[in-house]
């Protein structure tokens, strides 16, 4: 017996020992291939926060083209929204055939699970870059490689909050012989609708930053404004586009934040 | 006639492990059935092949004096209609209001859009308000069930299963979550619905002082096999080891002395 429990703390202490030595072989391995020198990026350091904090600050001629960087935030913002919204009605509809609690049909639920996979492990900007060749450089193209990451990522949360959350009412609204339609509308939506509403609302966080880097390469929204000022080196007013980004996204933190409390 | 058949039910899962081998058992209108048995026995297997939220692999089950064995869509819900479901963990829609839950006891029944947007008759109304009184939960009819206690969200339950007007209810561990007192009331709640209503039930169960009490009849099963059937004063300290596989002193009745110190 003793002799057992002393062995399960050796293998623990390996186990530890075996990780932590694996992290720090795999840094020192990268390093050398990739010529990283942890050294020079740190001594880097002083040296960029001082042309941030010299450079990157908003100027006089930054303020003066403010109404146009709202225009444009705005805009982003609104397309973030549009996304997801959209994004999560369609989502839902894909989780409810791919979830194990509603026991949809095996083929079709392996079929939405990969789909969810493949549209979720493709980045939004690859999206972009793909669907430039289809659509070019427009708010469509960042609209749908938005909403193709947002669907993947949203179809897979459902799934797993639909089987987390409501397997035990469907089970009992089932076993009364209530009808699959029946269910979704009393047992499942009900009792999924707040952890729904709270993903949603993380995705159109996300979404802003997201759309931010997508606008650059599609030439639309906040990012291209960005793009555009950083590319003439004003970099006042590429400051500025970044502290506004940051407020907003910080302003619907805070309101998903009240709007979940409200909903729980 | 019987109000349910079972006819060389066996269930296989994965091909491989056999949950249930052989089951034969009739039960007649009226009856209050308890099913004992160790953990993982087959109990709960047993008990959704009725309402065939588990489909048998093999046999016959014959409810109501029809072959529900292989029955779908339409027919298998409607079938489903007739027998209402108590689960150990309450399965209600918690963030539903008492009432809203009581009337899906209804929804079977129902056409598909009234069911899925919850319009519900005046009768259904006033008949679910009437059940819930019964029940003692009038009072919190409108509460939202997760500020219920468990005793009261089980009463709930059952009245979700009588709202359905079942000839059968089916019990998957009634009082497996809840505190003696709280058991009382559910297990005299559920004799009185089998007394007044006239509704059969078949209650799994873990705690055998409980099954001898309050059922007409025990089956005892063990290792996916019915080892004993019958009634609750012919069943002996002896078979009670053989339902559980143990020996002697080895289980907590053992201790309490309960099982034949009050007989």
């Amino acid at each position: 017996m003793v002799k057992d429990k002393q062995t399960i703390f050796q293998k623990r202490k390996i186990a530890y020992f075996t990780v932590f030595s694996s992290i720090l072989a795999l840094y020192i391995l990268s390093s050398i291939v990739t010529e990283f020198k942890l050294t020079d990026g740190v001594m880097a350091f002083p040296e960029a926060a001082s042309w941030i904090v010299h450079k990157f600050v908003p100027d006089a001629k930054a303020f003066t083209r403010f109404p146009k960087i709202m225009d444009r935030l705005l805009e982003t913002a609104l397309l973030s929204v549009a996304v997801t919204s959209i994004a999560t009605v369609v989502a839902f509809i894909f989780s409810l055939f791919g979830s194990r609690t509603l026991k949809s049909h095996g083929i079709l639920n392996q079929a939405v699970r990969m789909t969810a996979a493949f549209f979720r492990n493709v980045p939004d900007v690859v999206w972009a870059m793909l669907l430039m060749f289809s659509f070019g450089q427009n708010i469509l193209t960042g609209f749908l490689a938005l909403f193709f990451s947002t669907f993947g990522m949203l179809t897979r949360s459902f799934i797993e909050t639909i089987d987390e959350v409501s397997s035990a009412c469907v089970e009992a609204l089932d076993a009364t012989g209530a009808n699959f339609a029946q269910i979704v509308f009393q047992g499942v939506i009900p009792s999924t609708v707040t952890a729904l509403i709270t993903w949603a609302l993380y995705m159109i966080e996300t979404n802003i930053r997201s759309a931010t880097l997508i606008g650059i390469l599609t030439a639309t929204g906040i990012g291209y404004l960005f793009d555009m000022y950083y590319k003439r080196l004003e970099f006042g007013s590429a400051s500025l586009v970044v502290i506004c980004i940051v407020v907003l996204v910080i302003i619907i933190e805070n309101i998903s934040n009240k709007l979940r409390k409200v909903i729980s | 006639m019987p109000i349910l058949e079972f006819k060389n039910v066996s269930k296989i899962y994965d091909n491989v492990t056999k949950a249930l081998e052989d089951i034969n058992f009739t039960v007649e209108e009226g009856e209050f059935i308890s099913i004992i048995g160790p953990s993982g026995a087959g109990k709960s297997t047993l008990l959704r092949c009725i309402n065939r939220l588990i489909d048998a692999s093999q046999g016959e089950i014959i409810f109501d004096g029809q072959d529900i064995t292989h029955v779908k869509g339409k027919e298998l819900r409607s079938i489903r209609t007739k027998t209402g479901m108590i689960f150990q963990h309450y399965n209600l829609v918690d963030r539903l209001s008492v009432i809203e839950n009581v009337l899906h006891g209804t929804l079977g029944k129902k056409s598909t859009i009234s069911g899925m947007f919850g319009h519900y008759t005046e009768d259904e109304k006033t008949r679910a308000f009437k059940i819930l009184k019964e029940l003692g939960l009038g009072e919190f009819v409108y509460k939202r069930c997760d500020e219920l206690s468990g005793g009261q969200k089980q009463r709930v339950g059952i009245a979700r299963a009588i709202m359905q007007q079942p000839k059968l209810i089916l019990c998957d561990e009634p009082i497996a979550s809840l505190d003696p007192k709280a058991s009382k009331v559910i297990m005299d709640q559920l004799v009185s619905i089998n007394k007044n209503k006239k509704i059969t039930c078949i209650v799994n169960l873990h705690q055998v002082d409980v099954a001898l009490r309050y059922s007409t009849r025990i089956i005892g099963v063990a290792s996916g096999k019915i080892v004993y059937d019958g009634l609750p004063e012919n069943l002996n300290q002896e078979t009670i080891h053989k339902i559980y596989q143990s020996n002697a002193n080895d289980l907590i009745t053992d201790v309490s002395g309960g099982v034949h110190g009050e007989r």
